[in-house]
C-alpha cells in the first residue's frame, strides 16, 4: 500500500509538470493580455495531433516536433492577439467588459479551431505513444516517457521563468502585465509585447501537447478537458502567477493520480473542483498569487 | 395625420397590442405549421427562457455566470428520473425548485468572488456536474444515459409558451421593482450600492436563484424534446454559452433584448444544424466571434444610435431644403 501511494505520488509529480507547463501558458496570457483564453486546450490539441501527424507522415521524432509546431502555433497565438483581442480591447468600454468579451470571443475561437481540426483530421483516436518502455526506478515500475516529459517540461518551465525574470524582454512583459499604459509610456512597445506573450502562451501549450501525445493516445476532442485542467491549475496557482502555475500543476498531478489510482478515475475533476472551491473561499488569490 | 405623435402618445397601447398579436401568433401556430416547425419553435422558446433569465442576473449585475447549463441540466435530469413517478407539471415545479435550491447554495459560496473568478467558478460548475452526475448514475443506476418518454408536441409547445411568458413577465416586474434598481446599482458599483443600504448578498443570491429556477424549469420541458439524455448532453457547455450569446446579440439593456437574440440565434442554429451538419459548429464559432466583435451592445443597443443618426439625417435634409447655409463651410 505504502509503495503504491509513493509510486502514485511520483507519477503524479511527473504528470503534473505537463499540467504546470500548460497552465503557465494560460497564466501568462491572462496575466499580460487579460484574456482568459479558454481556447488554450485547443492549442494543446493542435500540438498533440500535429505531433502525431508529423511523426507518422514525415517520420519525424515526436520530441523534435515542437521545432516546427512551436513557431507555427506561436504565430497563430500572435495573430489572434494582434487582430481579434486587440480589436476587442479597443472597442470595450471598460477593462472588466474587455475581460468578459475576451472570454466569450475565445469561446467562439475554441469552436472554430476544434472543428477545423475535426474536419481536417477526423475524430479517431491516434496511437501516438513514444518511448513507452518500462523502466525501473527505486524498485518501482515506470514508463520512460514519464521521465522524459518531466525533464522537458521542467527545463522549459525554468527557461520561461528565467526569461521573464532576467531578460530585458521579460522585464518588458512583466511591466506590461503590471500596467500596460505606464509601460507604454516608459518606452515598452506594448503593441509588440502583448501578441508576443500570447504567442508564447500558445507555444507552451503546443509543447505541452507534444508531451501529452507521447504518453496517451490523442484525438481532436482532447482540447476541452485540457482547458478545464489548465483553468483549475491556473486558479489554484493564482491567476497571472507563473511559478504558482507550475507548483499548482504538480499539486493537481499528484491529486489526480491519487484519486484515479485509489478511488475512481471519473472523480478527478470533481475533486479538483472541490479543492478549487475550498481554495477560493480560504485564499481567493491562489497558492502563490499576489493580492 | 402625424404618425410619430400618435405613436408617442399611445405607446403603451401599441405595445400591448403588439404583444397580444405575438401571443395570438404563437397560440395558433400549431394549427397551420408542421410538426417539425412546432418542435423548432418549442426549442427557440426554451432558449428565450434561458437567455432572458441569464440576462436577468448577469446582464444587470455584470457577474458573468457561465452556469446556465448546470441548472438547465438539473431540470433535464429531474425529468429523466421522475418521468414515471410524477405528473409533468409537478416535475416542472420540482425542476425549478431544485435549481433554485442549488443556486442558493452556489450563490452563497461564489457570489463573493468578483470578475473572472466568478466566471471560472461557474464554468467549472458545469464540468463538475457532468462528471459527478455520470459517476452517480453509473454507480447507483448502473447505466449512463436514458431515453425520455415523448410528450405530445402541441402540449409541450403550449406549456413552453406559458413558461416563456411567465419568465419575461417576472423579469419585467423585477426590473421595475426595488430589486431591479438594486441589481443595476450592483452592476454600476457594488461597494457604493452596499454603502447606500442595499443588501447586496441577499439581492444577488436571490435573483441568481430565481434565474436558475427558470432555467431548471426549462430543462424539464427540454427533456422530452431531446428524447435521449445523458450527462454530456444535459450538462453541455453549449447550453451555457448559447443563452449568453443570445442575450448579448439581442442586448441586455432591455427585457426584450434577449428574446430577440434568442429567436435569431435559435432559428439560425436549427437551420444551420440541418443544412451544414459537419460545418455547423465551425460556422457557429465564427458567428459567435462576430457578435462579440461587432455587436457587443446588442441589436437593441444599436436602435438608439440608429434613431439618432436617422434624426440627424432628417434634420440635415430639412435644413438643406430650407436653403439654410451650413454653419461651418
Amino acid at each position: 500500500m505504502g509503495e503504491r501511494v509513493l509510486q502514485l505520488i511520483i507519477v503524479g509529480i511527473l504528470q503534473g509538470s505537463v499540467y504546470g507547463l500548460l497552465a503557465m501558458g494560460l497564466s501568462m496570457q491572462y496575466g499580460v493580455c487579460r484574456v482568459l483564453n479558454i481556447t488554450h486546450g485547443e492549442f494543446v490539441m493542435l500540438g498533440a495531433v500535429l505531433t502525431y501527424m508529423l511523426s507518422t507522415g514525415l517520420g519525424l521524432n515526436p520530441l523534435l516536433a515542437p521545432v516546427i509546431l512551436g513557431p507555427l502555433l506561436f504565430g497563430l497565438g500572435f495573430l489572434l492577439q494582434a487582430t481579434l483581442f486587440k480589436a476587442l480591447k479597443a472597442r470595450a468600454p471598460s477593462p472588466a467588459a474587455f475581460e468578459g468579451n475576451g472570454l466569450l470571443a475565445a469561446f467562439g475561437v475554441l469552436y472554430i479551431i476544434e472543428h477545423i481540426a475535426r474536419i481536417t483530421f477526423g475524430s479517431t483516436l491516434m496511437p501516438s505513444y513514444y518511448l513507452a518502455d518500462r523502466v525501473s526506478f527505486l524498485g518501482m515500475d515506470f514508463v520512460l516517457n514519464q521521465f522524459v516529459t518531466f525533464g522537458i517540461a521542467l527545463a522549459l518551465g525554468v527557461a520561461v521563468y528565467l526569461f521573464l525574470n532576467r531578460s530585458r524582454m521579460g522585464k518588458a512583459i512583466r511591466a506590461t502585465a503590471e500596467d500596460p499604459a505606464t509601460a507604454g509610456l516608459m518606452g515598452v512597445n506594448t503593441n509588440m509585447i502583448l501578441p508576443f506573450s500570447f504567442g508564447l502562451g500558445a507555444l507552451l501549450a503546443a509543447v505541452a501537447g507534444t508531451l501529452i501525445s507521447t504518453k496517451t493516445a490523442v484525438s481532436t476532442g482532447i482540447g476541452f478537458s485540457n482547458t478545464v485542467i489548465a483553468l483549475i491549475v491556473v486558479v489554484l496557482g493564482g491567476l497571472g502567477s507563473i511559478p504558482g502555475s507550475f507548483v499548482a500543476g504538480i499539486v493537481i498531478g499528484i491529486v489526480s493520480m491519487l484519486v484515479a489510482g485509489l478511488w475512481e478515475p471519473i472523480l478527478t475533476v470533481p475533486v479538483y473542483y472541490a479543492m478549487l472551491m475550498v481554495l477560493l473561499l480560504v485564499r481567493p488569490t491562489g497558492i502563490l498569487g499576489k493580492k | 395625420m402625424d404618425i410619430t405623435r400618435f405613436v408617442s402618445t399611445h405607446k403603451k397601447l401599441l405595445l400591448v397590442g403588439f404583444l397580444f398579436l405575438i401571443l395570438i401568433f404563437l397560440a395558433t401556430f400549431p394549427l397551420y405549421a408542421g410538426k417539425y416547425d412546432v418542435r423548432v419553435l418549442t426549442f427557440i422558446l426554451i432558449y428565450v427562457v434561458l437567455a432572458v433569465s441569464w440576462a436577468m442576473f448577469s446582464g444587470t449585475t455584470g457577474y458573468m455566470s457561465l452556469a446556465p447549463a448546470a441548472f438547465f441540466g438539473l431540470g433535464i435530469y429531474a425529468m429523466a428520473l421522475l418521468q414515471k413517478e410524477l405528473p409533468f407539471p409537478l416535475i416542472i415545479a420540482i425542476g425549478g425548485a431544485l435549481s433554485f435550491a442549488f443556486a442558493v447554495l452556489v450563490g452563497l459560496v461564489t457570489l463573493r468572488l468578483r470578475g473572472m473568478y466568478f466566471a471560472i467558478f461557474t464554468f467549472g460548475l458545469v464540468v463538475f456536474m457532468t462528471e459527478i452526475v455520470q459517476y452517480l448514475e453509473t454507480r447507483l443506476l448502473g447505466r449512463h444515459g436514458q431515453s425520455i418518454i415523448p410528450i405530445d408536441n402541441d402540449t409541450l409547445f403550449y406549456i413552453m409558451i406559458g413558461l416563456a411568458v411567465v419568465t419575461v413577465l417576472i423579469t419585467y416586474l423585477i426590473r421595475r421593482s426595488r430589486w431591479g434598481l438594486a441589481l443595476l446599482s450592483i452592476g454600476g458599483n457594488e461597494e457604493a450600492a452596499e454603502h447606500m443600504g442595499v443588501n447586496t448578498t441577499m439581492v444577488k443570491v436571490f435573483i441568481f436563484a430565481i434565474s436558475a429556477a427558470f432555467m431548471g424549469a426549462a430543462g424539464v420541458i427540454a427533456a422530452p424534446v431531446l428524447l435521449y439524455v445523458n450527462s454530456n448532453i444535459a450538462f453541455s457547455v453549449f447550453y451555457s454559452f448559447m443563452p449568453i450569446f443570445m442575450a448579448i446579440l439581442g442586448g441586455t439593456g432591455v427585457v426584450y433584448g434577449p428574446v430577440v437574440g434568442a429567436v435569431i440565434l435559435g432559428y439560425l442554429e436549427t437551420t444551420l444544424r440541418s443544412q451544414l451538419f459537419n460545418y455547423f459548429m465551425l460556422v457557429f464559432g465564427i458567428i459567435m466571434v462576430l457578435i462579440i466583435l461587432f455587436l457587443p451592445s446588442g441589436i437593441t443597443g444599436l436602435l438608439p444610435i440608429l434613431r439618432d443618426k436617422l434624426k440627424g439625417v432628417i434634420s440635415k435634409l430639412r435644413k438643406e431644403n430650407e436653403g439654410e447655409p451650413h454653419a461651418n463651410t
